[in-house]
């Protein structure tokens, strides 16, 4: 069991800027999330903790030794599961499992038995004899888990280990896998792109961006406090909505955003509540069962075209005819504000 | 009405590129006195058979010439430069691919480029080399030239293989436990082994069909390969027996071209060096 | 105590040490002999002795006066771009009807890669024969067919014999430009050519107006190592004519063998041979700007 430490680590391919200038502490037995879109540099970043890329500057400490420079990936203590889950093919799930405990020389009959320990927790023993090929996609990801698991790693690094399953099977397995974390107890990075697994997974992500971190913090956190509009918008489905509201009690060029399900009709709100009010100009309706959608633009707003969404739960029956303007309302205490110029969190 | 012009197309190709091989099977096993009409008697038809067909050429080729010798000299040119060349080229496209970063990719490129240096504009150079060696007129000097030709296209065409195998298998290896030089020893070589099979078979081929260094090095017929012996030494004085020589010419042609056809789209993919995307 | 990287874990050291044979022999055996085929060719070295003496461009000189080397130069051109715009053509139709799925394809497949499996030397004895002055088939069969009243003696005429070697030379490498420009045809998405049917395109069109810019890449790498196949290949004129009849079919590899290696000669043949060098440059040029599109494309 470890934590890790990252200063100022930095990795260049090239003149682009993969990794640029990050500071993180990873708390042991953690469940980290670096959540980022494709290029932000968070895959890169793993693969420094795992050894993979030498970092061009800064250093990493993995359990309080610093491992950056000339720690070999099979000496850091780490176990990586990766987005093709990296089984090799030639081998039967048991020896897929069993070649980390081949590698440190361990005695046959010990190697049975953590084996079976491992296929046991995952539910895999009856797979032991087959080979990766004649597995599903939920099945190669368990077994490539236990192969991480059998090493009795100090940290797990995931990379997408859920991208490759089908939408059904990744909500259950992203269950199995918060469940399996918490029962060990071991830290975890996990790198992903989708927003949804890292609010559900993490004890804390890590919002990435073109290399550098934009912020850090509780999935409440990031959702509720976004430091700029970058993570604003990239949390959240749909996106938080900005104006500029061009409101006399605000410094100039500051945006005010608030989350698509606090905009709702003024009518539903008590009457004790401080209460920002909209006029919505609504363009049309989307029915999604347990929600609705009203597109459309606030008369209020610098650009009145710009398009707003407000997020409706079902047990608001009112109806919203299109093509009209409607009183809508925001709770002030909801409202976030930003500086329009650097994306920056402003106080109220 | 389509179909009829695809067939006919295709045909037409089949029968150009076939003929001579159909010419070679027919003139085998034809009879002398049926080989040696002039084509300007048009009462005999050569693309027949007019007589029984004959085993007299085979029999000859066989028993009489130095071919089998050849065979055995090409054998023996074949199984040494493929074991050179596995040893030099895996290894080689292997850390390009792998372990040369950046610059593996360019540095393959050169390599692959020396490929196109053909053996005419060597020959010269290297008939000196080869007599300064004392090698002259031996196997030995074309097993240390043959190499030349399918280092750099074999190096080349490992490297292109292994950038189609996903490197996670061998990176998973190193966080498994295995140090760099145990993942190479261990787990890679399991995953090169179509790459490694694609350039046995084009060493083995272009071997075969090696016809330049061996004119140059080779004087006495005994020591000649298979290309080299049927062409040159076949002919006694100014007497061609046109039936031995295509008879050998089709026993070495078909396993080749067997060869060919099962392996000759990996070969397609060094060849077009990315401009075509898998 | 954590162990530290150690001689295994190098990659640049365990990249070389891999590397190193194959650097080595292309150094010591391509690269050496390269520089030294050119040197030779300012030399009066000759086979049978070790001397070696400055010639200055004495060997170039005496060549560029010699009008079989300026025929030989000639030939190798024409030999070379006849052949391969026959490749070409060629090539591109046969991709055409092998694209489709036929009826005993595998089998016809397997009979128009013969030619390019077959060894060269193999392949020239069997045209030899095929050409042969008073036994060749191809009179019989343009005689009974009533297309032919005299007689061709085919290896026998300088022009003919150039023609029969421009054959053998496009019959040779079209089997391989056809795989090459096969495998640029399945790598055009199909949804171009389909949207291309939508959009009303008929064949014609679609061949001309979509396909064959697309093929243009793959077609250019089939042609340039044609173009190295042919004007560099020893074999076919060596065997079918031997430079004859009277000098007037060499082609440079044959004259460079006969003066440089028979006529012991070195000089004088590496000079000839380094005549080659400019097909080479330019396809070697070709070649890398293809690539580097290609990796710009992959991007």
């Amino acid at each position: 069991m470890a934590g890790i430490e990252i200063r100022s680590l930095r990795k260049q391919f090239g003149d682009l800027h993969a990794v640029d200038g990050v500071d993180l502490s990873i708390r042991d037995g953690e469940f980290l999330v670096l959540l980022g879109s494709s290029g932000s540099g968070k895959t890169t970043l793993l693969r420094m903790i795992a050894g993979l890329e030498r970092p061009t500057a800064g250093e990493i400490h993995i359990g309080g030794e610093r491992v950056d420079g000339d720690v070999p990936p099979r000496a850091r203590g780490i176990a990586m599961v990766f987005q093709s889950y990296a089984l090799y093919p030639h081998r039967t799930v048991f020896k897929n499992i069993a070649f980390p405990l081949e590698a440190v020389r361990t005695p046959r009959k010990q190697i049975e038995e953590k084996v079976r320990w491992a296929a046991d927790m995952f539910s895999i023993t009856r797979y032991l004899d087959r080979y990766p090929r004649q597995l599903s996609g939920g099945e190669r990801q368990r077994v490539a888990l236990c192969r991480a698991l059998v090493r009795d790693p100090k940290v797990f690094l995931l990379d997408e280990p859920l991208a490759n399953l089908d939408a059904k099977l990744r909500n259950t397995a992203r269950d199995d896998l918060k469940r399996f974390q918490r029962r060990i107890q071991t830290t975890t990075v996990y790198v992903t792109h989708d927003q949804v697994e890292a609010m559900g997974l993490g004890d804390r992500i890590v919002v990435m961006e073109h290399g550098k971190v934009r912020q850090v913090g509780t999935p409440q956190e990031v959702y509720e406090d976004p430091v700029d509009t970058f993570v604003a918008t990239f949390v959240g489905q749909p996106p938080m909505n900005l104006l500029d509201l061009r409101d006399a009690s605000l410094p100039a060029g500051t945006l005010v955003g608030f989350r698509p399900e606090h905009l709702l009709p003024r009518s539903v709100f008590g009457p004790g509540e401080d209460l920002r009010t909209l006029r919505f100009s609504v363009r049309r309706v989307e029915y999604l069962g347990s929600d609705r959608y009203v597109y459309g633009s606030v008369l209020e707003s610098a650009a009145p075209d710009a398009t707003v969404i407000a997020k409706l739960p079902a047990n608001i029956a009112l109806a919203i005819p299109e093509g009209e303007t409607h009183e809508f309302a925001v709770p002030r205490r909801l409202l976030r504000y930003f500086d329009a110029a650097t994306g920056l969190r402003r106080p109220p | 009405m389509k179909r009829v012009a695809l067939y006919a197309a295709a045909l037409g190709f089949v029968v150009f590129a076939g003929f001579p091989f159909y010419w070679m099977l027919v003139t085998t096993f034809k009879q002398n006195r049926d080989l040696y009409v002039g084509a300007s008697d048009l009462s005999h038809i050569p693309w027949i058979f007019n007589d029984p067909p004959t085993l007299e050429h085979v029999k000859l080729l066989f028993g009489q010439t130095d071919f089998p010798r050849w065979v055995l000299n090409t054998l023996l040119v074949v199984a040494a430069v493929v074991v050179i060349t596995v040893a030099v080229a895996v290894p080689a496209g292997y850390s390009l691919a792998r372990l040369a970063g950046r610059w593996g990719e360019r540095m393959g490129m050169g390599i692959f480029f020396t490929y196109l240096i053909p053996p005419t504009l060597l020959f010269v150079p290297f008939s000196r080399l080869v007599s300064l060696l004392g090698l002259q007129n031996s196997l030995a000097s074309l097993i240390l030239i043959y190499p030349t030709m399918t280092i750099p296209f074999c190096t080349w065409l490992v490297m292109g293989f292994l950038r189609s195998v996903p490197w996670e298998i061998e990176e998973q290896a190193m966080i498994d436990g295995y140090s760099r030089l145990a993942v190479i020893l261990k787990v890679a070589p399991r995953l090169i082994v179509p790459g490694i099979l694609t350039v046995v078979v084009f060493s083995f081929t272009l071997v075969m069909q090696e016809f330049v260094y061996a004119l140059t090095f080779i004087s006495s017929v005994e020591k000649m390969t298979v290309s080299l012996g049927v062409p040159i030494a076949l002919v006694r004085g100014d007497v061609y027996h046109w039936g031995a020589l295509m008879a050998a010419a089709l026993f070495i042609s078909i396993p080749l071209a067997i060869v060919y056809n099962l392996f000759i789209d990996r070969f397609i993919q060094g060849f077009t060096m990315g401009a075509v995307k898998g | 105590m954590t162990p530290r990287r150690t001689l295994a874990d190098r990659e640049e050291v365990l990249g070389g040490v891999m590397l190193a044979p194959a650097l080595a022999y292309v150094i010591l055996l391509v690269g050496v002999p390269f520089v030294l085929a050119i040197v030779l060719s300012f030399s009066d070295a000759t086979a049978g002795s070790l001397r070696f003496g400055w010639a200055g461009l004495r060997n170039y000189a005496a060549i560029l006066a010699d009008p079989i080397f300026l025929r030989a130069l000639r030939n190798t051109a024409v030999v070379t771009i006849g052949s391969q715009v026959l490749v070409v053509v060629l090539a591109t139709a046969a991709a055409q009807v092998f694209r489709t799925t036929f009826r005993g394809k595998r089998f016809a497949r397997f009979v128009l890669l013969l030619p390019w499996a077959v060894p060269v030397s193999l392949a020239a004895i069997a045209w030899t024969w095929i050409f042969d002055s008073t036994f060749s088939v191809i009179n019989w069969t343009l005689k009974a067919a009533g297309l032919l009243h005299g007689w061709l003696y085919w290896l026998g005429e300088p022009g003919l014999a150039l023609l029969a070697i421009i054959i053998v030379q496009a019959w040779r490498i079209f089997p391989f430009a056809t795989v090459i420009v096969l495998a640029g045809l399945s790598s055009i998405p199909q949804e171009i050519v389909e949207a291309a049917i939508v959009d009303g395109a008929g064949f014609w069109r679609r061949l001309f107006q979509v396909e064959l810019p697309l093929l243009l890449p793959v077609v250019t790498v089939a042609v340039l190592f044609g173009v190295v196949y042919t004007a560099t290949d020893l074999g076919v004129v060596y065997i079918l004519t031997g430079g004859g009849p009277a000098n007037t079919t060499h082609v440079l590899p044959t004259l460079a063998f006969q003066r440089g290696i028979l006529g012991a000669d070195l000089g004088q043949g590496a000079a000839i041979a380094v005549f080659l060098l400019p097909f080479l440059i330019v396809v070697a040029i070709a070649m890398l700007r293809l690539a580097r599109r290609a990796e710009v494309g992959a991007r």
